[in-house]
Formats: C-alpha cells, structure tokens, sequence
C-alpha cells in the first residue's frame, strides 16, 4: 500500500503480455485461414476476369447466377434440390433421432450401450465408403436390393433408385439420413438423460406413465435440444457436398437431379470436364450459400430461439 | 395395473425396434467387408453369402497393399489428422484460458468473434483459402490440411474449453501464484491437467471431421503425394472399379483406422455429450 500515487497512475494501461500471448495464435489462424479468406470470397463475388486482368464489376456476377438461364437454371435446381435435402433430413433423421433416443433412455433397457454404438456407427464412417456402399446394395447390377425384396415377395417395388431422376435425391437423402441419425439421437439421449428423475416421478405420481409421460413431459424439455439439431441439420445440409460426389461425382447425376448448392459451387469454381473453372462465379455461389446460410441460423436465433420455453430445472 | 401386465411386451417390443434398426445401420458396412474377403465370381453370384473354402480369397488386399500407395496415404491422414489436433487443443485452450481467466477490455467481443465459427462453415470460404494458399506456396502441401482444419477446429474448441476452464478453482491457481509461479506455468501445469477430460472431447469432435474429409484435400493437396486416405480411396475406385476385390478391400481397410479411433474414444464422446458439452 505504500505504492507511490504516479505508480498506480502507471499500472493501469501497462498490457498485460501474458493474455496477448495465449490470445494470439488462436486469434491469428482463425483470422488469417478462416474469417480473412471468408471475406475475401464476398469481396471477389464482385470482380471478373477479363484478358487475364480482374476488373471490378459489381453485382453482376450475381446477375447472371439468378438471371441469366446458363447459370440461374442450375443454381435454382440445386437451391431447389437443397431444399428438398433437408427437408427429408428434418422430417425423417430428426423424428427418427428423437424416437432412437426415447428407446435408449429406458431405464431399464439392457444392451443400451450395444445399439448405441451400432446405430452411431455410420456417423463415422468416410462418405466414399457410405456412397459406394450404398451404390453397391440399389445396384440393378450387382442386385443386393432386387434379390432381398424378391426373398420377401416385394420385388415389384425395385427400381434402380440412384439411376432415376425422380427417385435419385431422395434415395440420396435417405442414404445421408441413415449416415447421420446418429447424431441427433445421441444429443437427445444426453438431453433426455439430464432430465431430474423428480420430474418424471412427479408425473407418474399424477398418472401421467409411458407414452403420455414422453409426449407431456419429457419432450417439452428437450425442446431447446431439438432447436439446436434442427439448425445444425440446416448448416450441414446447406453445405453438405461429399456424399453426393462420391456416389453421383462432380455432375450429380442423373441429369443434375441431385445437384446441391455444394457440388454446384464445386463445378462452377474448379470446372468439370468441358465446363471450364470459375473463381469469381465460384465466390459468387459461395457468397449466395452463405447468404443462405446466414438467414438461417438468424432466423433461429430470433425466430424460434427465443419463443423456445426454457425450463428451469 | 396395465402397465406392469404389460411390461414384457412393451420391452420385447422395444428390443425388437432397437435390433432392426440396428441391422440396418449395419447392414451396408457387413456386405462391403463380407465381400472383400470373397473371389470375384462369388461377389457376384452370391453376394450375401459367406466366404466358404471355395469362395475365399485375399487377392483384393494383396493388390491394394502392393499397388494402391495406401500406406504413403494412411501416412498423410495420420500427420494432418494429428497435428491439426494438437494444434487445436493448444492454441484452443490458451485462448480459452485468457478469456476464462483474466478480464480485459474486449473479453466479450473476443470470445463472440471466435464463436462465429461455429455457425459458419469454413467451406464457404473455400475461394479465397485457396486464392491464399496459392499466394504463400502452400498447395499440395499438408500444411494446407493442417492449417484450414486447425482454424476450422478452434471455435468450437474455444466455446467448450473455455467453460470448463471457469470451473477449476480460483484457489488452486491463486495458491501458485503466491507461490511465485507465472501465468505460463499456471496454465501449463496447474490448469491442463485438470481440463483433460474436456480436452479428449474436442479431441474426438474434431478429429472424424478431419480424418473423412473430402473437400479440401480434393481442393488444396490432390497430389499424388499429399492425397489423405479418404481422397485415396475416392480415386481408387475410379481407377479399379473393374478390380471389385481391390476396391471392396480398400474400403474395408479404409473403414479399420477410424474405427479403432471410435472404440478407443467412444467412452469420452459419450460422456462429453452427457455431461453437456455441446448443448
């Protein structure tokens, strides 16, 4: 306590070197590979390459991508396509997720930590394993799929699924949703096991037992879980790519019927065979993902984050 | 007096849902590894059959461990996939003890400006990474791998570690630093160790993203020395799709690195998502 005033005086804007020290090689590589290159795609969304010289254009770049037939036929289909992508994911890998979950979490459930893993296992697998693997079994081909639905007299219900324009996406979709439901079922699972057993018993004092109990009881409570899948299910599948390379390639085919916005951006920024690559109209897809994807999860944070009730447990 | 009449058929109900389901999660993976150990004329004309005397043979992995550089690409997936994680773990947790332990001007606003990440795929800024790689020379080099999937890993790790950081105890760290220790020391000794459990969670987040990946080694190290095994393997059966053996084989040896990763770390994936880690 004997510090003389000016010392004090001197201590405060003194920088603390130690926090600058821990702060700064996470801060620098986030910035310089993440957040710097992020805007740096935005800002050349605006320029193009003209006699090998890049010439500020404006927005016409995005002109041509929602305008022009040659570029907005394809980006509409993908965004389109994209679409119906998630909406499989949300009305079947969701529910799906959520019911998986409710079974495990049955206290007296045994081999829990068996389907657990089981179920979970596809989550970790490399999509070239899971698009092939799947290829093989809907191949007319090889027959996996005719030969099992013919053992149980549904052969007539076989169709070369992946080889369809109408049926590719969502045999895709499925596909994608079967990797993934591990996901969703795991983060319920943990939500669904943090609920206090007071609560549940509490209902079964008013009655309330078995399905009544998970209807009105326990799904309220998950409900703020169920918000945060439901938004990383719209991030990843907005930006999702590799599967459908894998089992369609660059094209995604048949006829572009599986394209999404991923493989578009991929082709319009690399090019594919006689379509040449594109980094400016590649920043411009990039730009209107983004754009996408930033209108989602602002939605969710103000739209529905907020309304979600948060149970005080 | 239902409901307890009705026990045994409600669980057998239960585990029969549970086996189906799991049957079909199965299912693909059991066909891809039952038929790379068969001949090819037994994949073809009884594809769900087991492999018998006749019908064995190891050809396909004798063709993929002498010809199909699987080893140079098992090599590439084992160096990104590692360095990019210890760099994550220890750049994230510095960061994340500065913001949980000291308060300065801009505490908030650093932690928002890291957080962003989490909601942002990196791939939509594929464009200018690679704008960027070409500039510093670092195309078809692993450092590419490491250092997009590194910048990739940190907010997230950030956003976890940080809250396990606030609960060890102020105690303990007040105590070394009566005890003379630095801020450095503290950190590296005193506050690590106690976060470990924390740490092997975003350890196992991050690394089966990284290990599949396939966008950015198809984008920034498709060389044919810098290939990861996922990229590896996509080529491969473009090359092969007539050797069926050699492909099946190669996905089945694509399938054992990550699963022997998932069995070692299941128990702490579990316990991180339990215990809140990602809610």
């Amino acid at each position: 306590m004997d510090n003389p005033p000016d010392s004090t005086a001197q201590h405060k804007p003194r920088i603390r070197w130690h926090i600058v020290l821990f702060l700064a090689p996470a801060v620098l590589i986030y910035t310089a590979v993440m957040i710097y290159p992020l805007f740096n795609t935005l800002r050349l969304a605006l320029y193009d390459q003209v006699d090998q010289q890049r010439v500020f254009v404006g927005l016409q770049n995005f002109r041509e991508l929602f305008g022009d037939p040659l570029w907005s036929d394809q980006f509409w289909n993908a965004l389109g396509n994209n679409f119906w992508f998630f909406a499989i994911h949300m009305l079947i890998q969701n529910p799906l997720g959520i019911a998986l979950a409710a079974l495990l979490s049955h206290p007296r459930l045994r081999f829990a930590a068996l389907y657990r893993s089981a179920i979970f296992l596809p989550t970790i697998l490399s999509f070239v394993i899971v698009g092939f693997a799947w290829k093989l079994i809907l191949s007319p081909i090889w027959g996996i799929a005719p030969g099992m639905l013919e053992a149980v007299g549904l052969k007539w219900l076989y169709q070369p699924w992946l080889g369809k324009e109408e049926y590719a996406l969502s045999a895709l979709s499925l596909i994608s949703v079967w990797q993934w439901v591990g996901i969703p079922m795991m983060l319920i699972y943990a939500a669904l096991l943090s609920i206090p057993d007071e609560v549940i018993e509490a209902g079964e004092i008013d009655g309330v037992t078995g399905m009544a109990a998970f209807w009105k009881i326990k799904l309220p409570l998950i409900m703020p879980s169920i918000g945060i899948i439901s938004i990383l299910t719209f991030v990843a599948n907005f930006n999702a790519f590799d599967l459908i390379y894998a089992a369609q390639g660059a094209l995604a085919g048949p006829d572009f019927s599986t394209d999404i916005l991923g493989t578009f951006l991929y082709r319009t920024f690399f090019g594919f065979q006689l379509q040449l690559g594109d980094p400016h109209m590649g920043a411009a897809v990039a730009s209107a993902m983004f754009a996408i994807i930033l209108i989602g999860v602002c939605l969710y944070l103000f739209g529905i984050q907020r309304r979600i009730r948060r149970y005080q447990l | 007096m239902t409901t307890i009449r009705n026990k045994p058929l409600s669980t057998a109900a239960m585990h029969g849902a549970l086996i189906f389901y799991t049957l079909i999660a199965l299912f693909p993976i059991f066909v891809i590894v039952l038929n790379s150990f068969k001949t090819r004329r037994a994949i073809f004309s009884e594809p769900l059959s087991l492999p018998t005397a006749d019908s064995f043979s190891a050809v396909g992995y004798q063709t993929v461990t002498q010809q199909g550089d699987f080893l140079l690409y098992f090599q590439n997936s084992m160096i990104v996939t590692v360095s990019s994680l210890f760099l994550i773990l220890l750049f994230g947790a510095m960061a994340s003890f500065a913001l949980s332990e000291y308060r300065f001007r801009g505490n908030m606003l650093m932690g928002l400006y890291l957080a962003l990440g989490i909601m942002i795929p990196i791939r939509i800024g594929t464009v200018g990474i690679l704008e960027m790689m070409v500039a510093t020379g670092l195309v078809n080099t692993l450092w590419a791998l490491i250092l997009v999937y590194t910048a990739q890993g940190l907010p997230l790790a950030v956003f976890i570690l940080t809250e396990f950081m606030r609960q060890v105890s102020d105690d303990l760290k007040n105590a070394g630093r009566i005890d003379g220790l630095s801020e450095y020391t503290i950190f590296f000794r005193l506050v690590l160790p106690l976060v470990r459990p924390a740490m092997a969670t975003v350890a196992v987040f991050n690394m089966i993203p990284i290990w599949n990946d396939l966008w950015f080694p198809l984008i920034l190290a498709p060389s044919e020395a810098t290939k990861t095994l996922t990229l590896g393997s996509q080529v491969f059966i473009g090359q092969f799709l007539t050797d069926w053996n050699a492909v099946l084989s190669a996905l089945s040896l694509a399938i054992l690195p990550v699963l022997v990763l998932y069995v070692i770390f299941s128990r702490q994936l579990i316990r991180g998502i339990t215990s809140g880690a990602v809610k």
